[in-house]
């Protein structure tokens, strides 16, 4: 009986080990060694074609679903919900007055009673949109593209539909996500491996060739381990030595989708663990700027190692992310002003995810980082547009924060992206008392405004 | 997130809340997804924290009063349909006209309930009664520190002096309807909704 097993298990042991061969030999020939080279052989792009005209027709078939059952589709409100009229508080009371006097003169009284329905309507309106509130968790899709996750109307869904999802959830978790783990862990341990043995060279320019030949390597194997397809705008405007790039955020995967197109020093924080290693062994190769957990704090500090950096001009250009959190790639929120005080050029960059293949905001406050990268692998693909925009420096007479405005509305402008002017820090934290202080302000001149005519009177 | 948000409301509940506040369906189905949104605690109610963390709302000067008026009496978390009972105050008068629904009692929306809105943002207690302390308070709340209390203090009893009929020195609901009988209140507290 074990006689009559061997051969037989000698059939599988060799089939295992032809189809190990050709797969690897596949994913060497048609990723890593293009990755090595910075060339592209056009798979991804045909396969974004594909899948965008898998997705209308599935769109179409859940409307007509829908239909049939007479109910109204759900419509995600990627537009808002009430319309506001961007009226100023001064404006709205005097026009509240007004409609209510029965004096003839404009200067009326210092207070009414009806005052109260301008402070109820902006409340209320508020509480059924708000600005801020939406831009912390993950924008809402018109179509439908085949990921549970991002299903509003699942009980309009057809028998091929269901089949489809299921050959689509069968294509992901079992071919794509396998393939994409294997890369990713490929792309680090090389990233690993190779910065530590460079790091053992003397300083020099073979050393800063290499180290960047090395780190694009890694970034591009890292970028075909999610499947991102990314187009480049404007690459004339690439940062250049001595500057800074800033660039909106929406996930870490950003730093990864710019550091696979040119070389830039890090900023951040040393994590222990995985990252950790990851972040030792890329310093040795080129210096990148970490702070340990206490320095963070001293911002004086921050500014300092920063601008060493910036005035060699040998080193790479900062990367940096002045939002300091991620935000839903639907708006640009306040920029820290930390990295426009010290006086480098400053390099903008819009970053614009595609959500319609699988969205890339990372909602910390739901998910981990290995659940986020889970999520991202087993994604139908990252698409992305990235634009350099001209380098700005500040102006004469302009002070940080509105230097700081100034590139962040290019920013928005460029990603057709929300400017606003609210902190990203609300995500976790209240809004700073001074803005109820300068409403209650405004309103105070209104009533005392009239006083001071009265006694002049 | 509101990913699931139109499929956990059911049918029968959308049409008694469309024939209790005049919200039309699509109103109705975005508005669960707002509620939803909101409650970080996903239990299904409100709690004031939720209101709180919405940064208009906080640095809104009234911004505690108008959450307050979401809460009944001595209760600490709100559901949907008293949400949206609330939010209902709100609804243009206009689009009265368009759903004739066979209720006899006045719409949430109709311009007395309007002015009762508003009328209990100023009635801290709650007895139906604007005393000259609650007026102070609430003034207080709108100018913060930027007015004296003297000055206050003459601006709430001029007001009550032109208000007050009965001579209680507070106001009354039906006071306050006499003295906000010009204003346009249909325009000025109604909330036009983009379908």
């Amino acid at each position: 009986m074990f006689l009559s097993l061997c051969p037989f298990d000698n059939l599988v042991c060799i089939l295992l080990g032809i189809s190990f061969t050709v797969w690897f030999t596949l994913l060497l020939v048609f990723i890593i060694v293009p990755a090595i080279f910075g060339v592209s052989f056009g798979i991804r792009r045909l396969y974004m074609k594909t899948l965008l005209k898998i997705f209308e027709w599935a769109t179409l078939r859940i409307e007509r679903g829908a239909k049939e059952k007479n109910h109204p589709l759900y419509k995600p409100y990627s537009n808002a919900i009430i319309a506001r009229e961007p009226t100023s508080l001064e404006q709205e009371i005097k026009e509240i007055r007004r409609s209510g006097s029965n004096r003839d003169f404009d200067s009326a009284s210092e207070f009414e009673m009806s005052d109260i329905f301008y402070f109820a309507r902006r409340g209320v309106e508020s509480i059924m949109d708000d600005e801020v509130t939406k831009r912390f968790s993950a924008e809402e899709l018109e179509s439908w593209n085949l990921l549970t996750r991002s299903n509003y109307n699942f009980h309009y869904i057809s028998l091929r539909l269901t089949v489809l999802w299921g050959l689509g959830l069968l294509i992901r978790y079992g071919f794509l996500l396998p393939l994409r783990v294997t890369l990713a862990f490929t792309g680090v341990g090389l990233l690993v491996f190779l910065t530590s043995v460079i790091g053992l060279l003397p300083n020099g320019r073979m050393k800063n060739f290499l180290s960047e030949k090395v780190h694009l390597m890694c970034y591009r194997i890292c970028v075909r381990a999610l499947t991102a397809i990314i187009t480049y705008h404007d690459s004339e405007n690439k940062p250049k030595n001595g500057g800074i790039c800033v660039a909106n955020h929406t996930s870490p995967i950003d730093v990864i989708i710019l550091a696979s197109d040119g070389c830039y020093a890090m900023v951040g924080q040393i994590h222990g663990g995985l990252m950790g290693v990851i972040q030792r062994s890329m310093v040795k190769a080129c210096p990148h700027i970490w702070f340990e957990r206490s320095e963070v704090k001293d911002r004086h500090l921050v500014a300092k190692r920063l601008s060493d950096h910036v005035e060699d001009k040998s080193k790479l250009p900062i990367l940096i992310f002045p939002e300091g959190t991620c935000i839903n790639n639907t708006s640009v929120m306040m920029f820290k002003k930390g990295s426009f005080e010290i006086g480098a050029t400053v390099y903008p960059v819009a970053i614009k995810y595609d959500p319609r293949f699988g969205d890339a905001f990372w909602n910390s406050s739901k998910f981990g980082m290995v659940n986020y990268l889970l999520r991202m692998m087993s994604s139908w693909a990252i698409v992305c547009s990235v634009w350099y925009l001209p380098p700005m420096s500040r102006e004469e007479g302009e002070d940080a924060v509105q230097f700081a405005n100034r590139v962040k509305a290019a920013i928005a402008r460029q990603g057709g992206l929300v400017d606003l002017l609210w902190d990203g820090g609300l995500k976790r934290g209240k809004v700073k008392d001074t803005f109820k202080e300068e409403q209650q302000k405004l309103y105070s001149k209104m009533l005392v405004g009239t006083q001071e005519d009265r006694s002049r009177s | 997130m509101g990913s699931r948000a139109s499929t956990l409301l059911r049918e029968e509940e959308i049409e008694e809340i469309k024939k209790e506040t005049g919200f039309s369906h699509s109103q109705i189905t975005r508005l669960y997804s707002r509620f939803t949104s909101l409650d970080k605690g996903e239990n299904g109610t409100l709690s004031r924290e939720d209101f709180q963390r919405i940064p208009e709302l906080a640095i809104n000067p009234l911004g505690d009063r108008i959450i307050n008026a979401f809460f009944p009496e001595g209760e600490d978390q709100v559901n949907f349909r008293g949400f949206m009972r609330t939010l209902a105050h709100f609804r243009p008068i206009e689009d009265n006209e368009k759903n004739k629904n066979a209720t006899t009692s006045e719409p949430l929306n109709s311009r007395t309930n309007k002015l009762l809105f508003a009328f209990r943002l100023y009635d801290l207690d709650r007895d139906d009664k604007i005393s000259r302390d609650e007026l102070l308070q609430v003034l207080r709340m709108m100018v913060g520190v930027n007015i004296s209390d003297e000055q206050l203090g003459s601006i709430a009893d001029r007001t009550i002096q032109e208000a007050d009929t009965n001579g209680d020195n507070s106001i009354s609901f039906n006071e306050f309807i006499k003295v906000l009988e010009k204003v346009d209140v249909e325009q000025k507290m109604s909330i036009r909704f983009l379908h």
